[in-house]
């Protein structure tokens, strides 16, 4: 049946089955193994989505940079900054919450433009770049307040839990006292598919988005093409730091709070989602929805870790880095199976 | 006129006149700066604290170069990778106790434990880059996203204590001699790499693996191998690098040794003017970037900056280096030039 399949699809739609495949499996087998403590409940499948949204936001944003050739690790930072500068404009400066996202959101696309420029136009590496983004960001968020600020704002904190139930009773579980209990949602989760569906689109039928594969398939190739190369970096670095911002809204909407040491090694995460998704370093292959895979295993993982109970959470490190080191060299073993073809 | 431009195209120069400038700013903010005074035998100041502090970031610098230049890619796992060896190490020195005061174990098979984790660590990453030919960082992202998980299991989360008067020898110094034994450490790494890359042809050999791999491979070097031991070799730098920060303190914390240590190192090789593309390289290039970042560190303490805020002011310096040595600002200065020049 593999084969077929093979025959009737690339290799990197291969990739994509296997993620999706392993997640399904994954979950059945938590299903199965956790029976008792209800993990086949539709709220805790959902509870993926909302626990990892402000995480699929950026591996979206990732991914685009990704398959661009390029990387950006100062995502992260910029998500703490992020909620940082949130919390501390609503509680410390009295800013409305619209008005405090509006402005996050503009930092987020000049912070974007710097680095885009300095790395399309200057022609730094993205790494050494998004480093020193990666500082700067983490830097500022110590100087904004070293101590934590929670958020108390009414506006925010109605976004924050603001519930969509989905209301179809097959998907309804009684609770204790016999009522119908829906499954619900966080309004981050509806940011962050709405915000998947948008770049799927884009990368796949938008000129731009086209442009995006062509410069990360052979930078070259692309602008004897006659692609504005150092224009279509530029923005979509642009688009990032939006999108890093935006992951970082949609995290605060979870945490509710702004502190220094928040969301460490979340670019890096970010780029485990995407690389399990199939997207490759080099440039020029990768697809959002394999992404959004990649995060919900890491999710499905850190799941089973609470599920189960007694294990600690590195746990769920070595556990990701194995899938990690399982995917990567499944990558390596299809890219040479088909080169020998 | 002439001589200034030959001087000025010298491969260190740009590196060179930043570190320069680095330490300049000081004797203007902290004039305190260059002050050295002896203080039971050992000698204190801002200065011995730059090359004190920048001796591990040196040791990283020096196996972030080899693999920068055969691979074109960086080693991310090195800090993961130095805390895993310090780990392994303390936790055989310790016999798994939290706090002892007595080796359980020889001193010299710490050494060797730590040695080896790296080695393996390094060939763990070599055979993934090298024989798998996944990209540098997606590899060692998986010993990243691992090494302290496993460093976490060993020492079962808490932090191991060793404390014995000769453990923080190496970390330290060794009563008697004026300065800091890391200093010593890393002179030592430097040297003996250097001397191995020119009175063999090794050197030349990773140069041409990382212009180009297949031409290396069709003149007859066996690419594959020069790679692997390139990350074998920085694995073995961040395992010394391990035993270095653990010795420091005389514990091992798996979450904060080294942490966020493989960001500086790559950066010391770029400031160093090495491009992170392959090819061409300059260990002492490498070493000088390490110190300047260290210097940089060093200087903004000493102007009172918090730890905390350290970061916008070190990215801002480092974007500005950068920037200087950047392929773009170079166009610019040469469009700028032949304008003048019609």
């Amino acid at each position: 049946m593999i084969k077929k399949f093979r025959e009737r699809y690339d290799n990197h739609t291969f990739l994509l089955f296997v993620t999706i495949l392993l997640f399904v499996v994954m979950y059945t087998i938590g299903v199965i193994v956790f029976k008792d403590k209800n993990f086949g409940k539709v709220q805790v499948f959902l509870n993926l989505f909302i626990s990892n949204a402000g995480l699929i936001v950026a591996a979206v944003g990732m991914t685009t940079v990704l398959i661009t050739g390029g990387i950006d690790i100062s995502v992260g930072s910029v998500v703490a900054m992020t909620c940082m500068l949130l919390a501390w404009m609503m509680e410390k400066k009295g800013i409305g919450a619209v008005t405090a996202l509006i402005i996050v959101l503009i930092i987020g696309l000049v912070f974007g433009l710097v680095q885009g420029f300095l790395i399309s136009y200057l022609e730094i590496q993205p790494f050494i770049v998004t480093l020193a983004g990666m500082f700067f960001a983490r830097g500022m968020t110590a100087v904004i307040s070293v101590d934590m600020i929670s958020i108390t704002n009414e506006t925010f904190l109605k976004w924050a839990n603001l519930k969509f139930y989905l209301p179809f009773n097959f998907l309804a579980s009684p609770n204790k006292k016999g009522m119908l209990v829906y499954p619900y949602v966080f309004p981050s989760v509806i940011i962050a598919l709405s915000v998947l569906i948008i770049v799927y689109l884009m990368l796949k039928y938008s000129k731009f988005g086209r442009s995006i594969y062509a410069i990360g398939g052979n930078e070259q190739s692309a602008l004897l093409m006659g692609l504005n190369v150092r224009r279509t970096k530029l923005y979509v670095y642009i688009m990032n730091g939006f999108l890093a911002t935006l992951a970082g809204f949609v995290f605060c909407l979870n945490t509710s709070g702004g502190f220094v040491e928040q969301a460490k090694g979340f670019e890096m995460e970010a780029i485990a989602g995407a690389v399990i998704g199939g997207t490759l370093l080099t440039g020029g292959v990768g697809n959002v929805i394999g992404s959004l895979f990649g995060v919900l295993i890491k999710g499905t993982i850190e799941t089973f870790i609470s599920f189960q109970g007694s294990l600690s959470s590195w746990w769920a490190k070595i556990a990701i880095a194995v899938l990690l080191a399982f995917f990567i060299i499944l990558q390596s073993v299809v890219a040479t199976k088909t080169k020998k073809k | 006129m002439n001589k200034l431009k030959k001087i000025s195209s010298y491969r260190l120069f740009m590196p060179l006149i930043c570190l320069l400038i680095v330490l300049l700013v000081n004797l203007i903010m902290t004039p305190t700066f260059f002050n050295i005074s002896i203080q039971n035998g050992v000698f204190y100041g801002y200065m011995v604290d730059v090359i004190n502090r920048a001796s591990e970031l040196v040791i990283l610098a020096v196996g972030m170069t080899l693999v920068v230049s055969a691979s074109g890619g960086t080693d991310i796992s090195v800090g993961a990778t130095a805390a895993l060896a310090g780990a392994v190490s303390v936790f055989i020195l310790t016999g798994g106790e939290n706090t002892t005061d007595f080796y359980h174990a020889p001193y010299a098979l710490g050494l060797l434990a730590a040695a080896l984790t790296g080695l393996l660590c390094g060939a763990w990453n070599g055979f993934l880059v090298a024989k798998m030919k996944i990209q540098p960082m997606v590899a060692t992202l998986i010993l990243f996203t691992a090494g302290r998980g496993i460093a976490q299991v060993l020492t079962q989360g808490f932090i191991l204590y060793m404390r014995v008067e000769n453990f923080k020898y190496l970390g330290n110094s060794i009563p008697g001699v004026p300065l800091p034994t890391p200093v010593f450490v890393a002179i030592a790494v430097v040297l003996v790499t250097s001397i191995v890359l020119r009175k063999t042809a090794l050197g030349l050999y990773i140069q041409t693996v990382g212009v180009n791999a297949k031409a290396a491979r069709l003149v007859g070097l066996n690419a594959t191998l020069i790679q692997f031991l390139t990350y074998t070799f920085c694995g073995l730098c961040a395992g010394i690098a391990g035993m270095i920060i653990t010795s420091r303190v005389y514990s091992i914390d798996a979450n904060n040794a080294g942490l966020n240590i493989e960001l500086d190192a790559i950066l010391a090789v770029a400031i160093g003017g090495n491009s992170l593309g392959g090819g061409k390289f300059s260990l002492l290039g490498s070493v000088i970037g390490a110190v300047t970042i260290q210097a940089l560190t060093t200087s903004l303490y000493a102007m009172s900056v918090t730890a905390d805020q350290l970061p916008v002011y070190k990215a801002v310096v480092v974007i500005i280096i950068v920037a200087l040595q950047s392929p773009g600002f170079r166009r610019l200065t040469q469009n700028a030039k032949r304008k003048k020049v019609a």
